[in-house]
């Protein structure tokens, strides 16, 4: 059994908050700068500079790309031939530590009496068993501007593909300037409600614009952008041609009866940041 | 789309803003308040109470929550927060002569037409540019409810900050929402 004590553990999970929140991933910035040469709306390409100087300051490491620095979801993929002690602290310690040395802001609070926690947690934690003897992590920072436009619906079998589409573009139409377009879409596509919840966001951590391995996917993904894109939101809301700069969708087989679909709408400041160890 | 720039100095009145149509770009200049959801719940308890903690009349409220400052900086990120959520508050606050409103998308038809009512102008501020927009704001210090952390009321002194015309004194707005 290979071991992983704690400390490295909360070290990376620190590392990981603060290094997702001051550094736009490369494929991001690269999508923005294809954004701005496919914009047509003036005001749009503006808006698109003014990210991509955003993030170039931020990559400075003085100020975070955003003053939201979101909720943590921490993705785990735990190698069964690894022994860790203190998972679930270990981590919420890394938050903790990554928040305050990284002058991120703590924006946790009680659902109903609306208390912060004052240091950002909890996080969320997903785990999965995996063969080996590796720990994989990858930290999401999720924002809620864009969350809180995002939404699941129990489709009929009968709506189908169509029913999918239909109710994708219904969320981002109602989502407009909301979310800071350009947007990245995340859509999970069956399993259960809170699963396809799940895999939607798993379609966000895939890396920007990487379509899904099987091409009837592929397919309505590149067909879903499309006619987000089509839609005229544009840059800031602002109107134009860049609403969203990649669709990601995941699935899973789903029961008889049913047909979830969830959307999960993020800015396209994709704050996902990985490390194995 | 008729497109001016202006440069506004605060406090406002309805001469300055009665002037701005939909699309315009202001720069800002001048002090200029912080406040977003819980500081805006506070806000119109005060109200109702009349001990309200920062001026309101012609002022402007820019809805955002900053990260924590690092030592020798004026502010953290600082940029626009979705201003929809505040609607609900905002009608009080207009009717004691709120002028301005710095945010991020649209603003529901009924603060559209108190906005209207009462001549108010409703500004957006380039949504997810917070570290780039803590280049304009020159001082900061928080004057009410620190106990709130991030959503305490900060006074801002701004210098040019960078906004456009979302709704303006006719009510007309710029986001398309069909």
């Amino acid at each position: 059994m290979r071991r992983i004590g704690p400390e490295r553990i909360r070290d990376v999970v620190a590392q990981l908050c603060i290094e997702a929140n001051y550094q736009l991933p490369k494929e991001v910035i690269q999508a923005l700068r294809r954004a701005r040469r496919r914009e047509n709306s003036s005001l749009g390409r503006e808006v698109l500079s003014q990210l991509i100087e955003n993030a170039r300051i931020a990559e400075e490491g003085v100020y975070p790309l955003c003053q939201d620095t979101g909720m943590v979801e921490v993705f785990l993929e735990i190698g069964e031939g690894i022994r860790i002690e203190d998972l679930e602290e270990a981590i919420q310690e890394g938050v903790r530590k990554g928040y305050r040395e990284g002058y991120l802001r703590k924006s946790i609070v009680s659902p109903l009496d609306r208390k912060n926690t004052k240091n950002n947690t909890p996080a969320i934690i997903h785990t999965k068993i995996v063969k080996g003897k590796r720990l994989k992590i990858a930290v999401f920072i999720k924002g809620f501007g864009s969350e809180n436009v995002s939404a699941t619906r129990m489709l009929l079998p009968s709506q189908g593909r169509k029913g999918v589409v239909e109710f994708v573009l219904e969320k981002v139409r109602e989502a407009g300037a909301d979310p800071c377009p350009p947007i990245v879409v995340g859509v999970g596509i069956g399993g259960t409600l809170e699963k396809s919840s799940l895999l939607a966001k798993e379609a966000l951590l895939r890396p920007l614009g990487r379509h899904h391995a099987k091409k009837e996917i592929r397919f309505l993904e590149k067909e879903l952008l499309k006619k987000i894109n089509g839609l005229g939101i544009g840059p800031s809301g602002l109107g134009g041609k860049v609403t969203s700069l990649a669709v990601h969708i995941e699935t899973f087989p789903t029961h008889i009866a049913g047909l979830p679909v969830a959307v999960n709408i993020n800015c396209h400041a994709l704050r996902y940041a990985r490390k194995i160890i | 789309m008729r497109k001016t720039s202006y440069k506004l100095e605060t406090p406002l009145t309805v001469e300055k803003v009665k002037k701005l149509r939909v699309g315009d770009r202001v720069r800002i200049s001048g002090t200029i308040y912080t406040a977003r959801d819980a500081s805006h719940k506070r806000l119109i308890a005060a109200l109702k109470r009349k001990s309200l903690p920062i001026p309101i009349r012609d002022q402007i409220l820019y809805y955002t929550g900053p990260t924590p400052v690092r030592p020798g900086k004026v502010i953290g990120s600082a940029g626009p927060t979705t201003s929809f959520r505040m609607d609900p508050y905002t009608i009080p606050l207009l009717k004691k002569g709120l002028r301005g409103m710095m945010g991020k998308g649209e603003r529901s038809q009924e603060v559209r037409e108190a906005m209207k009512r009462h001549q108010a102008v409703y500004f957006a501020a380039p949504g997810g540019c917070g570290a780039l927009l803590s280049r304009y704001i020159k001082e900061a210090k928080v004057i009410a409810y620190p106990d709130l952390g991030p959503e305490a009321i900060y006074r801002l002194e701004v210098e040019d900050f960078p906004v456009i015309v979302a709704v303006d004194t006719k009510g007309k707005s710029l986001f398309r929402r069909e």
